[in-house]
């Protein structure tokens, strides 16, 4: 009944995700399973046996950060950080499914990711961009 | 406070069969997607138990169609849903109240028999399920049985699920072609919100007579409530202010809306109450699914 997201930052030192609510409201723990993103604090341990699981360090490629990561650093996607992994992985996540999402649909994409900085024109900002430098 | 982690045993079966097997002695629990049950863990209020981890049952997924229903499996996600193209066309109130339960990450992982099993008053997907005259095949290891959705909830958290029984699908009729769907869910925010009053309605009118209705709302009483009173008010009715009006007066006797930490008693009866006569008034205006 472990959590993932303790396996996670306990046992594999993997302290990319966060945890912000511990309760599934506010998307700090994002992780991919399986490319599908989930809140890794709701997610037993043992229901991810066989499972692909992506956190925040596998996004960069080497030392080549993805292109959603850059467009964070470029146009202050990042305040305080602590949602920031979990928006990239769902930001990212949303365009693997949808390369060019419209402003509403961003905003459905991360509306399980909070930002308490209130950072989010930035970061709807960030993901525009990203897809722009993707084209 | 944080759960004692070593005080629960979390065991995956290998099959239906196997589950259904466990099930059968005392003291296990299923444990699906584990939206609801996870947080529970978190706070220190989840029962240490015996859990049976049923989310890899393969043979409690997938949407079947046949030409009289559509039968989803108990691990459908509220992802699944919306994806499903018959659903989004004959069942749109689902869909909608899949979109707007949690967020994304929420949407892979819950599922529809969890949000029945787990039996709050407060679920989006059940008032839907309830209008659409939903089915429930519930399991057991020398046994199944199909119940009507209208009845299962008996009480707050109670409903008519044997501790040895499995909900395995749930089975929704093709007839509400050419009815009017409304689904409203009043929260703080559009997503990752508790209802404050959610509604669910459908109606098939003919030259502004209303041939049949179904009209559900949660959150306003202790399971979630189709208001048959109401319906039986309007069934075979011409609509029209004064209609609208005493439906309005029956509803107010039929919910039993209370305080709690999302709303009160009063903003909620004044919600049902607003809901019912916006679906009301704009009925004949609404597209037809």
């Amino acid at each position: 009944m472990a959590r993932l997201l303790d396996v996670l930052r306990e046992e594999l030192k993997l302290t990319g995700t966060k945890e912000g609510c511990g309760e599934g409201e506010c998307g700090a723990c994002t992780v991919l399973i399986d490319g599908q993103i989930v809140n890794s604090c709701l997610v037993p341990v043992a229901q991810i046996e066989g499972s692909n699981i992506k956190t925040i360090e596998g996004v960069a490629q080497e030392s080549n950060l993805h292109a959603v990561q850059q467009a964070f650093i470029d146009h202050g996607g990042a305040q305080c950080g602590i949602c920031t992994p979990g928006m990239v992985l769902a930001a990212i996540n949303l365009l693997d499914r949808n390369p060019t999402p419209s402003e509403s649909e961003i905003r459905t994409g991360l509306a399980g990711n909070l930002c308490r900085c209130t950072g989010y024109m930035k970061i709807f900002e960030s993901i525009v961009k990203a897809c722009q430098s993707n084209r | 406070m944080r759960a004692y982690i070593p005080g629960y045993e979390l065991v995956t079966p290998t099959s239906l069969n196997d589950a259904l097997k466990l099930i059968a002695e005392p003291g296990w629990k299923p444990f699906a997607g584990g939206t609801d049950l996870m947080v529970l863990l978190e706070s220190g209020k989840l029962e240490p138990r015996r859990y049976i981890n049923i989310w890899p049952l393969d043979e409690l997924r997938g949407i079947e169609a046949t030409p009289d229903s559509i039968t989803l499996g108990a691990l459908t996600t509220y992802t699944d849903v919306q994806a499903n193209q018959i659903l989004r066309k004959e069942f749109p109130m689902l869909c909608q109240a899949a979109s707007e339960t949690g967020g994304l990450a929420i949407q892979n992982r819950g599922t529809i028999g969890g949000n029945i099993a787990n039996a709050s008053p407060a679920a989006d997907t059940p008032p839907a399920l309830l209008a659409y005259d939903a089915e429930i095949e519930l399991r057991s290891k020398d046994d199944s049985r199909w119940l009507p959705y209208q009845g299962f909830h008996t009480g707050y958290k109670q409903m008519l699920l044997r501790p040895d029984e499995l909900l395995t699908r749930i089975r929704l009729p093709r007839n509400k072609s050419g009815w009017t769907h409304y689904f409203r869910k009043v929260g703080t925010r559009k997503a990752q919100a508790i209802s404050k009053v959610c509604f669910s309605a459908v109606a098939h009118v003919h030259d502004d007579r209303v041939v049949d209705t179904r009209l559900v709302f949660g959150s306003v009483a202790p399971v979630v409530m189709r208001c048959v009173n109401v319906e039986n008010e309007l069934r075979d009715r011409v609509i029209n202010t004064d209609l609208i009006k005493s439906a309005g007066q029956i509803l107010r006797k039929e919910i039993a809306p209370i305080d709690d930490i999302r709303s009160s008693a009063p903003y909620r009866l004044q919600v049902a109450l607003n809901l019912l006569t916006d679906f009301l008034s704009n009925l004949g205006s609404q597209p037809k699914h």
